[in-house]
């Protein structure tokens, strides 16, 4: 790239800094007998990379689209590319969280093999790289090929340790998944291009498809990104997938990779078909809030931190696909403004659990790496030997549970909002219906509550489950740090949601030509405003300064007026005096009200004892039902369609003649 | 709007809460006390209770973490700007806008979380059951409440508490019978959150039952006492909402010195007749047993939600 120019345009910046994490991927392979070269410095380079990324994508958020063709490509169909506001948001993101996760992952790959370290820097750095030109591709070619490129590198971190039969049915799982969904998208821009054979996106944006092709190329986009975002049914490679890579990998995958899903919906949604449907709007609002709500059932009932983290992404992209199905039923009805909110609201909720979701993988991995413990049933007290991760840890926790003042209250919040403007629409149906979605927004958000309190609760809290041959551990300084970068994300996010909002408002104002009433910019830093000020209003940052301030005056006034001494004792628990361990909840009993209560929705196997064991065991595994009504069947079905196809193949010479011989005459009678 | 004069009077609500909680309190056990045919130990006890923990030597379980002793001073403070942010006395408040009722639930719903946080902390077996069945009441009602309050909030356009007072309490008087049916949805969603029968028993301290009380057994002294404020500044910043909601007639605008007086009265009346009522509806029910838990809060769900279509069916 010509870099010699004083002010470089973003998007050469862009793909500069992508070429830059190649390159740094490669540059481990060289020093493949130099692990601590690739640990010590490596790492801190692509987080130093990821960094400049997230502020060039900051800029490029009020700055006007930057394009330029890249010299590489086939003949004659070179690779466009192209920054855009929509493109600097995701691009922020992405660089904010590979900045945390790659300061801690140069922690915590330490001690590894050095041939594996070299080939997952190098998987680890093109992965990234990849996800960067996704969000800049121009054309549907560069797009796709950056799509398979993202899918591969993130194949082979599932598969790292690939010695592990689980995790390369892991991994398998996820390469299908994620290739009917580039499936679907391929076919979506087969039907955008309308048959011009023009495949940039200047040209889809100029097709003006009919109605019924519009709808079909929906679908597939829908179809398309949905399976690699999560959406219900096709969420099941997720539980799959994230607890068998490496923590920050899987810290990765669940922050932003779903989130270039999100963004590739957007774009081909908002950008390239135009011209949105309520209809469509309401299929993604009514899959959004099922998805959330399963997503968080399943995460109650699960016990492993990785998988129960990964539902949790789950329930996250529903929130995300509620927002932007509200938008679409808004813009769709003709009110540009409240889906503009809807959009805003669903940005939001993208970047907040990129961050916090980031944040929880990566306390997970600081777990797993001191205490060798992913099962929650065997944590406990963790609080006492890790007090720093218990605390950027309970921060995530917060936030993740959508309380206020934290990031993850604020775009739940404004999708509150959204949902609220129902009365504009005109449809008395659909009227009705955006408030029920919103109750069950209401529910998920509340069971997520309920979901971490439980993770808290159990690992961090309490006494030790387990006795460990060595006490656990603090992280390391780098893991440290990398957790700490995304804690400050979390509060930051979350005290100042105004600045947010007005970058939001200008992505929208590109993307869709209309942002936020003039009120609600208007008034002032200190109040998130979402339509206008006598009828709602948030300010956070008072919110945590009256709390504080009433903290510390409670907590000095006590002190000084009374000065009763602490003393420490043996817990009472009623006065009961033979306390086990074993008596404190484990992670099944905390969910087993949700269970019970739900039962209908789960599929759950009891092994109960009799009453005369000598030896009584109480089993239980909670299932996805998916598995067997969706993936069961469909596997079936191919089996034997194979089997069917298999009777073909004879594997005798004079056979495959006669097949030949039919053919041609079945060819000579319909072509005549 | 005169700055100066709202802050008196944001500072006149605050202090006012913060002192007539307990009161609230001791007015119900006393009507409940009454209703049961019992003396009843006077409306005053609940300050005597908090004087005497005040006093008392605070212990600890020797595994308490920093977080079990913060619990009482984060609880006490989330619950103290609840009511201070609920306008009772006056509207537009300064703090006012810093939360509509959808941020107050969310700001319950942190004090929910830390206080079960903390009956995990030492690693008992009733804090864990405490915990646990909190959290679960919790998810109940937290769809439920916000499902009212929606209905609540569609009449006036706006979940911003002073706009719905304004809109309700300083309009013409118009019968509106979706918020009778979020009313009932309320009632019942206050009397889950506030651990009163039929859900919990504010009155037992050993009972296999038990919820609220099971969650804060580890706790003593002083940080019971906050603890236990903490519960009735909850349930008095539940009734004021509901009061604002509902019944705004007589909370004065800001500014409005002559309102004060007719404010104060009308608040005293209110909040009598919702402590009486309260006392009533907990003398005329049983506790239920956890698992019918679902049913009652599914009912008061299903009550705002039908508010809600009565609202867009007959009102719009």
């Amino acid at each position: 790239m010509m870099m010699d120019v004083s002010l470089p345009q973003p998007v050469e910046t862009v793909v500069t800094l992508a070429v830059v994490w190649i390159g740094l991927g490669v540059a481990g392979l060289a020093f493949v007998r130099a692990p601590r070269f690739i640990t010590h410095f490596i790492f801190p380079c692509g987080a130093l990379v990821a960094l400049l990324l997230a502020i060039t994508g900051l800029g490029a958020i009020g700055a006007p689209p930057s394009v330029a063709i890249l010299p590489a490509g086939l003949p004659d169909l070179p690779f466009h590319v192209r920054v855009d506001a929509l493109s600097g948001f995701f691009l922020m993101l992405l660089g904010g969280v590979a900045f945390g996760t790659s300061l801690f992952s140069t922690g915590y790959f330490r001690g590894m093999a050095p041939a594996a370290l070299a080939l997952l820097s190098l998987q680890y750095h093109v992965f990234l790289a990849s996800m960067t030109v996704v969000l800049i591709a121009d054309d549907a070619y560069l797009f796709m090929v950056a799509w398979e490129a993202m899918a591969l590198a993130s194949y082979f971190l599932v598969t790292t340790e690939h010695h592990e039969e689980q995790n390369r049915k892991a991994g398998f799982i996820y390469l299908v998944v994620a290739h009917i969904g580039a499936l679907g998208i391929l076919l979506c821009f087969g039907v955008l291009q309308g048959g011009r054979g023009d495949y940039t996106f200047d040209a889809l944006r100029q097709a003006g498809l009919g109605d019924n092709w519009a709808s079909l190329a929906f679908l597939l986009a829908f179809l398309g990104f949905g399976a690699k975002a999560g959406m219900l049914p096709l969420h099941v490679w997720l539980p799959e997938a994230h607890p068998a890579a490496p923590s920050p990998v899987s810290a990765l995958m669940s922050g932003v990779m779903l989130k270039t899903a999100i963004y590739g919906l957007v774009r081909v949604v908002y950008d390239l078909i135009g011209n949105i449907r309520w209809e469509w709007g309401l299929l993604v609002l009514l899959v959004g809030s099922a998805t959330a709500l399963f997503g968080i059932l399943f995460a109650l009932a699960e016990n492993d931190l990785k998988r129960l983290l990964a539902y949790s992404s789950v329930e996250n992209i529903g929130i995300v696909l509620t927002g932007i199905g509200l938008s679409m039923v808004f813009i769709g009805s003709g009110q540009p403004v409240a889906g503009a909110l809807g959009l805003i609201a669903a940005l939001y909720h993208a970047l907040n659990h990129a961050v916090y979701k980031g944040l929880l993988f990566l306390g997970a991995g600081a777990i797993l790496k001191s205490t060798t413990l992913w099962n929650l049933n065997q944590m406990g007290g963790l609080i006492r030997y890790m007090p720093k991760t218990a605390v950027v840890f309970l921060v995530g926790v917060l936030a993740i549970s959508a309380l206020p003042p934290l990031n993850g209250f604020v775009s739940e919040w404004l999708t509150f909002q959204v949902s609220l403007q129902a009365s504009q629409l005109s449809s008395s149906v659909v009227r009705s219906l955006v408030p029920i979605a919103a109750a069950l927004l209401a529910l998920t958000g509340a069971l997520t509550g309920m979901c971490f309190v439980k993770v808290y609760g159990i690992a961090f809290l309490g006494q030790p489950r387990l006795s460990l041959a060595e006490a656990p551990r603090e992280a390391g300084g780098w893991e440290l740090a990398g957790m700490v970068w995304l804690t400050i994300g979390c509060v930051l996010l979350g005290i100042f949601p105004v600045f947010v909002i007005g970058e939001l408002n200008a992505v929208c104002l590109s993307l869709i030509g209309s942002g936020l009433s003039a009120e609600a910019l208007a008034s002032g830093w200190l109040w998130l405003v979402p339509t206008a000020g006598t009828q709602a209003s948030y300010s956070p940052l008072i919110f945590l300064l009256a709390i504080m301030v009433v903290f510390g005056v409670t907590f000095l006034g006590v002190r000084r007026l009374y000065r009763g001494r602490l003393r420490r004792a043996a817990p009472w628990d009623c006065g009961f005096p033979e306390q086990t361990l074993r008596m404190q909840d484990s992670a099944d009993a905390f969910g087993q009200p949700i269970r019970q209560i739900f039962a209908p929705l789960y599929r759950i196997r009891r092994q109960v004892p009799r009453p005369d064991d000598a030896a009584p065991v109480f089993r239980q595994t909670v299932e996805d039902w998916h598995w067997y009504v969706l993936y069961r069947p469909i596997a079936r079905l191919t089996t034997y369609l194979s089997d069917q196809v298999g009777k073909l193949q004879q594997g005798r010479i004079s056979v495959y003649l006669l097949y030949s011989f039919v053919t041609l005459i079945a060819l000579l009678v319909f072509v005549k | 709007m005169n700055v100066a004069s709202g802050i008196v009077f944001q500072i006149l609500q605050s202090v006012l809460v913060l002192l007539i909680a307990p009161l609230m309190v001791g007015w119900v056990n006393q009507c409940r006390a009454w209703l049961q045919n019992k003396s009843g130990p006077g409306i005053w006890q609940p300050y005597k209770v908090l004087n005497k923990l005040f006093h008392k030597d605070a212990v600890l379980a020797h595994n308490a973490s920093p977080l079990f002793w913060a619990t009482p001073y984060i609880l006490f403070g989330s619950m103290w700007l609840a009511g201070g942010i609920v306008p009772v006395l006056a509207t537009s408040l300064p703090f006012a806008p810093a939360a509509d009722v959808i941020a107050l639930v969310g700001l319950f719903a942190f004090a929910r979380v830390f206080i079960a946080l903390a009956g995990m902390d030492v690693g008992t077996s009733f804090g864990t059951l405490g915990a646990r069945r909190e959290m679960m009441i919790g998810f109940l009602a937290e769809p439920a409440m916000l499902m009212t309050l929606f209905t609540a909030s569609l009449i006036s356009q706006s979940t911003s508490l002073v706009t719905i007072v304004e809109t309700l309490g300083h309009g013409d008087l118009v019968i509106y019978p979706s918020m009778a049916f979020a009313a009932a949805g309320f009632v019942m969603v206050l009397l889950a959150e506030n651990g009163r029968i039929p859900i919990d028993n504010p009155s037992t301290h050993l009972e296999l039952t038990m919820i609220h009380e099971a969650m804060i057994l580890e706790y003593s002294a002083r940080h019971l006492a906050l603890v236990e404020w903490a519960a009735s500044l909850k349930l008095t910043a539940y009734v004021t909402i509901g009061i604002a909601i509902f019944v705004p007639w007589g909370i004065a605008q800001a500014g409005d010195w002559a309102g004060i007086p007719v404010a104060l009265a009308a608040l005293a009346l209110k909040l009598t007749i919702a402590g009486a009522g309260l006392a009533l509806l907990e003398a005329l029910s049983a506790k239920m047993r956890i698992f019918r838990a679902p049913e009652f809060l599914g009912t008061a769900f299903m009550l705002a939600t039908l508010g809600m279509l009565v609202h867009f069916l007959l009102e719009t």
